[in-house]
């Protein structure tokens, strides 16, 4: 994972990342609309930040974050669905950026986990209970 | 001088615990009496040279030896006190080290106080521990020697990462690793009671102090390190389902279901071999967590050194500990006798549930946690996080909480559908009024409203099995159950009540301009430079006022030299009814502030709950104690 982090960051960097210009004032002021600004809260804390370790961009002082805070807001402010700035980070940065997998054969194992382990589980319960009685 | 011994004690310590495997496997197979005698020796003297190695170390740190080289790497000479002492297990070596200092120990005190299982299932509980001791100083020995040296000495060390500079190292590791460590005795316990074909009530009443101790330090562990993120990173979160957080709280769910399942055994001789299962399963839980958080296979705060070599080492110890017990444990289970019988609607029955429901919250953080891994070998690179968990998880932890609800309404045995619903009508009236009541005052979403009545709920079922009870004559373990399930809906109120009702203010702000935030005005009066121990910072003084009732918070932005990094210290004012939490951020340039202010109501119920856990686990531990020294003391006298 460490790896692909390094590459992932440079890949940023001319697009978001740059520690000498001021941050953009929308990576840590809220939007004036408060049900525009929870649009971006919840999709913030679902980006992952790419040069952090394990934080969503809601939560990370580094730079990059801030300014990808700053484009989720613009870009809500300006009118965007939250998942199509999601798709378009993606479609950038790849799956690794949204916290939220998507649904898609690489994922049907994990997402059907859920289900899968309660019926299995409820199956051996039960028949532990008939086998008992 | 101090090196060289620490590594001594640490090479002799291996050497005993060896020793410790061949005199147990020797007793047990030949059943002399001359090596069975030998292995309560020598698990206690073993426990104490690994202690040994644990205080050379950590003399070391204090005095800053700069010829060692893991001194030089984590600390700093002009480090507080408290931190080159907690430093000592800031790292990974270090950390290590404690690990198996405390599985030292815990096999030591089984030794010298475990009187109630047979001689031969305590030999082979006490053999299993030697093994699993002895993986782990081979590791040390091999692949992470504490005591290196380096020649020619440093002149000061690097110094320690500041985010762990706070005094949370000095609790937050050891609490943690005392939980993953008496799990690990409870699987030896497994690994004993399997070995002797001994998997009964006798078994389970001595397993289950280790369970309940373990589980105890795992809530505290995991309640502190909670709160110290929250404050520490200074974004007002308090879990982020990360790979480290997810490392502790599998056990804590494997350990929890166990304690229930062990109750099960001990009082009903019942669910033996699922009992069994689950103490390998819960300490396999701790061995992944250790795999994921030391192996540097995660980035992470916890992550302290990227060595491919360890996290292999970490790996086959692993699948060797697991791999073996999951071995025994399908090569005996067939001699392990089917336990007593129940019915659906049952205290027993609701156990089964509570088992089922954590198991698969378990399953399911495990597989969320381990599936980027997995998706990154086969090249496919994707965050798990959480949306994906809450989604998942939230749920079945919501249908858990009906079942701690309804569970210990339930009589053993048998019980009545209807009789039970007859019980419930008070937690179901108390969900139900708490719901409308939210709805028409301040409607939060659904899985906070869902919540919220749903604590309410539980907090009421939870006091109904001792209302109308004399209190004085009501078991001390009962009374922890109690206690340890209002905990539960206290700090789901927490939860529910931060996720709701949190208000949020971010704004770059000039001095002495007001700023709303929830019921307050905030007011920047000023900023300051101020210097500490091994920092200097940048202090804002900012007054906050309600209801004509003003307070002073101080947060600040520190910068270390060594290392060179910059942190936020928030300042947390905390109030009956939730805390006002304030971050300094960076200047604008233009003579403004960068103010981060959040109004969190009652989110402190969370961690308080989580207290509340830990001392239902404590009353329940005391009292079960007590209960069998009385039994003792009549079987004196009968």
């Amino acid at each position: 994972m460490r790896r692909l982090l390094l590459p992932l960051a440079l890949l940023a960097a001319p697009a978001l990342a740059d520690p000498t210009t001021p941050p953009s004032a929308l990576a840590d002021t809220q939007l004036r609309d408060p049900a525009q600004e929870a649009q971006a809260r919840a999709l913030m804390t679902t980006l992952r930040c790419l040069v952090c370790q394990g934080q969503s961009i809601a939560d990370s002082d580094a730079s990059m974050a801030g300014d990808m805070r700053a484009l989720v807001r613009s870009r809500i402010a300006a009118g965007e669905r939250p998942a199509a700035i999601r798709t378009w980070l993606v479609e950038r940065y790849g799956d690794y950026v949204s916290y939220d997998p998507p649904l898609g054969p690489a994922t049907w194992p994990l997402w059907l986990a859920p289900v899968a382990l309660l019926v299995v589980g409820a199956l051996i319960a039960r028949s532990s209970f008939r086998r008992r009685r | 001088m101090t090196a060289e011994l620490g590594l001594a004690a640490l090479w002799l310590a291996a050497a005993l615990a060896a020793l410790q495997v061949a005199m147990a496997a020797l007793g047990l197979a030949r059943g002399q009496a001359a090596p069975t005698a030998a292995v309560r020796p020598i698990a206690i003297v073993q426990g104490g040279l690994a202690a040994l190695a644990m205080a050379a170390l950590i003399a070391l740190f204090l005095a800053s030896d700069m010829s060692v080289r893991l001194v030089v790497e984590n600390s700093h000479s002009a480090k507080p006190w408290l931190y080159k002492f907690a430093g000592a297990w800031g790292n990974h070596e270090g950390s290590m080290l404690l690990w198996v200092t405390i599985l030292g120990l815990a096999g030591g005190a089984v030794a010298i106080f475990e009187r109630r299982l047979p001689e031969r299932t305590l030999i082979a509980t006490l053999g299993a521990q030697a093994v699993i001791a002895l993986g782990f100083y081979a590791f040390l020995l091999a692949a992470s020697n504490p005591f290196a040296r380096v020649s020619p000495a440093a002149r000061d060390g690097l110094g320690l990462n500041p985010l762990l500079q706070d005094p949370g190292l000095a609790f937050h590791p050891p609490t943690l690793y005392i939980g993953y460590v008496g799990i690990s005795v409870a699987f030896s316990f497994a690994v004993g009671a399997l070995v002797t074909r001994d998997v009964g009530p006798v078994f389970a009443k001595a397993m289950r102090p280790w369970v309940l101790g373990a589980w105890i330090f795992l809530t505290l562990g995991i309640t502190a390190g909670s709160y110290w993120a929250y404050y520490e990173l200074g974004w007002g979160g308090w879990w982020f389902w990360d790979p480290v957080e997810n490392a502790s709280l599998m056990p804590w769910l494997a350990a929890t279901a166990l304690l229930h399942s062990v109750t099960v055994l001990a009082t009903r001789d019942g669910l033996r071999a699922w009992t069994v299962m689950l103490a390998v399963v819960a300490f396999s839980m701790s061995m992944i967590g250790t795999f994921l958080v030391r192996s540097g296979i995660l980035t992470s705060v916890h992550a302290f050194a990227v060595d491919p070599v360890r996290g292999r080492f970490i790996l086959v110890l692993l699948a060797l500990y697991t791999g073996g017990a999951l071995a025994l444990f399908a090569a005996r289970i067939g001699t392990v006798r089917a336990g007593t019988t129940f019915t659906l609607v049952s205290r027993e029955g609701g156990l089964v549930l509570n088992n089922l429901l954590l198991s698969v919250i378990l399953g399911v953080v495990l597989i969320g946690t381990l599936y980027p891994l997995v998706a990154a070998e086969f090249g496919v690179q994707l965050s798990v996080g959480p949306p994906f968990f809450n989604a998942a998880a939230g749920p079945i932890a919501l249908a858990l909480m009906v079942a701690m609800a309804v569970g210990p309404l339930l009589r053993w045995r048998r019980d009545d559908a209807a009789a039970l619903l007859d019980r419930m009508i008070w937690p179901i009236a108390a969900a139900g009024f708490t719901g409308a009541g939210l709805v028409a005052l301040a409607p939060p979403g659904v899985m906070p409203l869902l919540g919220l009545s749903l604590a309410a709920g539980l907090a009421v079922a939870s006091v109904l099995p001792v209302i109308g009870r004399n209190p004085w004559r009501t078991p001390l373990f009962t009374w922890g159950m109690v206690v340890a399930h209002l905990g539960i809906a206290v700090s789901l109120a927490g939860m529910a009540c931060d996720s709701a009702y949190t208000a949020e203010t971010l704004i770059a702000a000039r001095v002495g301009q007001p700023v709303r935030v929830g019921p307050f005005t905030v007011r920047l009066d000023g900023i300051k430079p101020v210097i500490g121990d091994n920092w200097s910072a940048l202090e804002a003084r900012l007054s906050a006022t309600r209801d004509d009732d003003t307070i002073v918070l101080r947060p600040q932005s520190r910068f270390f030299a060594d290392p060179v990094t910059t942190t936020s210290e928030s300042a947390i004012a905390t109030f009956r009814d939730g805390q006002l939490y304030t971050v300094l951020g960076r200047p604008d340039g233009e003579g403004r502030w960068q103010l981060r202010l959040w109004w969190k109501p009652f989110v402190t119920l969370i961690w308080f709950g989580g207290g509340l856990i830990a001392l239902g686990g404590l009353l329940s531990l005391v009292g079960r104690w007590r209960r069998e020294r009385r039994a003792a003391v009549r079987e004196a006298w009968a």
